[in-house]
């Protein structure tokens, strides 16, 4: 416990050697940039407050029309369990697990990610279906943009989890691969954190 | 422009060049619009003939385009603003020229050089490249190159990120520049407000260019900031504490902290642009419950800290040779430090005086205007600071010092200027006017110009070995002193009798005078491009004279000046311990400064890729193929940045050694060569016995 951490989140430890040393700049960047995607979201957010008024609704449909709570609700746990999953990935890596657990625990978060991702669309397929497309209003281009980008960065963390399982297959756990794999921790874990805001600003406040 | 999209070419056919308007109606508007398509094409004729015939592809390649050194990526950064800010000096110039001949009447109000859509066109691309390709390449291309070498560090934290973020800057730059001979540019402004720039308005491809020119070089911007800032906490020379970087560091931290912070909004604000006229989405559209506002807010959100993030690096500059040049140490670093940090905070409060008249409260207004103001207060710490520095100096009064006394003069006129409007009650009055005009152009061209090209003046031969032409420079600077006094003091008087921005007519006789005095003015600003051009190729013929290969011509107390001229890449033969602020000086100051590191150790330089081209073709490719509607390339290119980042994950990368004694063999030629090397005191330095060694027992900074 009286290991200096390099870095905000769980470090690979001074065990890691070089990988430790590493990590110390890049996972630092990547955390600068995380703070940056997060200003896109907080903008998106106050953005996403503006339109929700009559005005910014425009007689379209509402958040009461449109809304499913239960879905919401499913596509929290996914996501919530497979941000829980990756600290898998993490301690796997720290502790010098075999590789086949890293992947293992790699195939978990990218199958919640999925699970989250097929309630998401589906949701997205039914408010399309009852008038609430991005082009109905203000308010609902705001929705659309917000929750679609969450649902993007999800996509890509999926793209990023396959990419890192190719590299674990392919590369081995070498000092780089630590490293990014770190890095796509703080990213995962970042989408948890946004997507708490997503259901308490997008969904509860409306709907309360 | 067809309603049908060709599914190979989008809406790209032959009718897009301005060619075919010069055929379909030959006048003077159309003759400039196909002269500046033609300068274009003969341009990069001539470019590619020059490569070929010299047989530069190869070493451009080898050793620029692929390669990750800051210190090169910086001056690529360089020449790709001063290739911009040719053709907006040019615009800046026709547009002068068309309003001193845009007199009408109302009955007649359309008459002048150019026609009113291509005067819109002319205003939103020069705005347009002044802030995004040349404002902000000057200040990132001189940061790469002078950071690292100040902080005492081989490169960037995360140099290949580099390569990438110049790579969108320039893809970015590449598709305004094809604006010019395929299809037309937006008519918005350098803002692009919405409705007007929206799909109902604006139906052409104009917008778009903008837009996919902003989006991909913000990234970029984005990723340059990251690289900066990381850079600076993480990258520094032993013992370089915080409070031991050179004011240029410290200007940079800021820029950095503020281009993370601010670029994303006008990410989002562009984004939300492109939605509405691509996916019919209702962000800023007049019905449907869309809202213009939040447009003006988001894209201020960006567009205020942006100019700080303009004008900090220069005051960085200013604070170097202020110090340099007086050979005095800087006076009130740490009032420095703080107000450059109270600069970079302030700024993200103070967006909402872009839009005063837009209809909020006025108490909303009076927070904002008293923000503004107080933005002010260590503005003028600064100065002061900077003139405290020079008082009782030995000043030699060199090209930079001459544009840093352009800049006392002018910006603190331009200061004032904005003091005046950030009075909401008298903002009410002004706004909109060239009033404005005059003000902005009076902080950025004293400010950001006068600092960017000072500090060229100051390392270039830090980075090719040789100094630039003395007289020529000082030229330079004057013509640059002259031409902004010229061409916008006058915008004040015309804004004041009531001269709106962007008009393409008038009909007040009263404003000739005023008009024909700035288009000397913009004579002058030619004149003063000509001369920097002709600065840079007069020194070049004259290399050998003006040769430093010391690499101290000016008896610098930074780290940078401890290196031979040209750098070699690896900057430092050994990574310094720094003992003190301006350590250089220190080393002087404490006996022989040149002495050699006692051992030498192998150097890992990262390895040259193509990975940033690769990701700039791509993204070029992107931006062209969504502004045309070219379906298949757009998605072909999209899915290719995904696949290259892949492929480049699954590479074992292997940083190049530069083996010990390589380093060894360069740097004792460097000392034995310095050794020989008379030195030159304060008097010769601007003479040919200025060989970059300078005379120690003049060092007072």
């Amino acid at each position: 416990m009286s290991e200096r951490n390099l870095y905000p989140g769980l470090n690979l430890g001074s065990g890691h050697g070089e990988a430790h040393e590493q990590a110390e700049t890049t996972v630092f960047g990547f955390w600068v940039f995380v703070m940056s995607d997060l200003i896109i979201f907080g903008i998106l957010f106050a953005s996403y407050a503006s339109y929700l008024d009559p005005i910014g609704l425009a007689g379209g449909p509402g958040p009461s029309d449109l809304f499913d709570i239960r879905s919401v609700a499913i596509q929290t746990a996914f996501l919530l369990l497979g941000g829980v999953a990756y600290g898998g990935v993490s301690l796997a890596v720290k502790y010098d697990h075999p590789r086949g657990k890293i992947i293992v625990w790699l195939l978990v978060c990218a199958a919640l990610g999925a699970g989250f991702l097929f309630f998401e669309i589906k949701d997205f397929i039914t408010q399309a279906g009852k008038g609430g497309v991005p082009q109905a209003s203000g308010w609902l281009s705001s929705y659309w943009t917000l929750v679609g980008l969450h649902g993007v960065h999800v996509f890509s963390g999926i793209l990023w989890i396959l990419a890192m399982i190719a590299q674990v297959i392919w590369r081995g756990v070498d000092d780089v691969v630590k490293v990014r794999l770190s890095m796509l921790g703080v990213f995962w874990h970042f989408l948890d954190l946004v997507w708490i805001a997503i259901f308490s600003f997008v969904f509860l406040v409306p709907l309360s | 422009m067809s309603a049908d999209i060709s599914p190979i070419f989008g809406k790209l056919d032959w009718s897009v060049t301005p060619y075919t308007d010069l055929l379909r109606e030959v006048n003077s508007s159309t003759i400039v619009g196909a002269g500046a398509a033609s300068v274009l094409v003969l341009g990069a004729i001539a470019a590619v003939a020059l490569l070929t015939w010299m047989r530069w592809w190869g070493p451009l390649y080898r050793n620029w385009l692929t390669s990750a050194d800051a210190k090169k990526i910086g001056i690529m950064y360089i020449a790709l603003a001063l290739v911009m800010m040719a053709r907006g000096i040019i615009e800046g110039f026709v547009i002068r020229t068309h309003q001193s001949t845009a007199l009408g009447t109302l009955t007649q109000p359309e008459s002048g050089l150019v026609s009113p859509d291509h005067f819109a066109q002319l205003f939103s691309t020069h705005g347009t490249i002044m802030i995004f390709f040349v404002a902000m390449p000057l200040l990132i291309g001189l940061i790469n190159f002078v950071l690292p070498q100040q902080l005492g560090a081989r490169d960037m934290a995360f140099p290949v990120l580099n390569q990438v973020s110049l790579g969108l800057t320039a893809a970015g730059a590449g598709l305004v520049m094809i604006s010019l001979l395929v299809g037309k540019f937006g008519t918005g402004g350098w803002t692009m407000y919405p409705p007007y720039t929206g799909i109902d308005y604006s139906p052409g491809e104009g917008v778009d260019y903008w837009l996919w020119a902003i989006l991909i070089s913000g990234v970029g911007s984005t990723l340059t900031g990251m690289n900066f800032a990381v850079t600076i906490f993480k990258e520094r020379a032993p013992g370089m504490h915080f409070m031991r970087m050179p004011l240029f560091c410290w200007t940079s931290l800021c820029v950095a902290i503020m281009l993370i912070y601010a670029m994303p909004a006008l990410t989002v604000s562009s984004g939300m642009l492109a939605l509405d006229r691509y996916a019919g989405s209702h962000f800023f559209t007049n019905e449907a419950g869309g809202n213009m506002m939040n447009y003006a807010n988001i894209f201020w959100m960006f567009g205020h800290p942006e100019v700080y993030i303009l004008i900090l690096p220069a005051f960085g500059v200013f604070s170097e040779i202020s110090s340099t040049f007086s050979g005095k140490r800087l006076y009130g670093y740490t009032s420095l430090v703080i107000a450059s940090m109270s600069i970079a905070v302030i700024s993200f409060t103070v967006w909402l005086h872009h839009f005063f008249t837009m209809g909020q409260s006025a108490g909303v207004n009076i927070a904002f205007g008293i923000a503004t103001m107080v933005i002010g207060i260590p503005t003028g710490v600064k100065i002061y600071d900077w003139m405290a520095t020079m008082w009782r100096g030995r000043i030699r009064v060199t090209a930079p010092i001459v544009y840093l006394t352009g800049f006392f003069l002018l910006f603190v006129i331009g200061g004032l200027s904005g003091i005046i409007l950030a009075n909401p009650s008298i903002d009410y009055q002004v706004h909109n006017s060239t009033f404005l005009v005059a003000h902005f152009h009076n902080v950025i061209i004293p400010g950001v110009l006068y600092g960017m090209l000072a500090g060229i003046h100051y390392w270039f031969p830090k980075a090719f070995g040789f100094r630039l032409d003395e007289d020529w420079g000082r030229r330079t600077a004057l013509l640059f002193v002259g031409g902004f006094v010229f061409t916008f003091l006058p915008l004040y008087v015309l804004g004041l009798m009531g001269l709106p921005r962007r008009s393409p007519t008038f009909q007040n006789p009263d404003f000739m005078p005023w008009m024909y005095i700035a288009s000397f003015g913009a004579v002058l600003m030619l004149c003063a491009l000509a001369s920097l051009a002709w600065t840079f190729w007069t020194s070049y013929r004259n290399r050998l004279a003006l040769a430093v290969p010391g690499g101290d011509p000016w008896n610098g107390s930074s780290l940078e000046w401890s290196t031979p001229a040209p750098v070699p890449e690896w900057t430092f033969p050994h990574i310094p311990h720094v003992a003190a602020r301006d350590d250089w000086g220190e080393c002087k100051r404490s006996g022989d400064p040149w002495k050699a590191p006692q051992d030498y150790v192998d150097i890992e330089m990262p390895a040259n890729t193509a990975h940033g081209l690769l990701i700039a073709a791509t993204a070029s490719a992107l931006g062209f193929a969504m502004v045309w509607h070219i379906w298949w390339l757009a998605a072909l290119s999209f899915l290719a940045i995904p696949a290259l980042l892949a492929w480049r994950g699954m590479q074992v990368i292997e940083p190049r050694i530069v083996p010990a004694g390589e380093v060894e063999e360069a740097d004792r030629r460097f000392r034995t060569m310095m050794a020989d090397l008379a030195p030159a005191t304060r008097a010769d330095e601007e003479t040919e016995r200025n060989r970059g060694r300078p005379d120690l027992s003049e060092f007072a900074g």
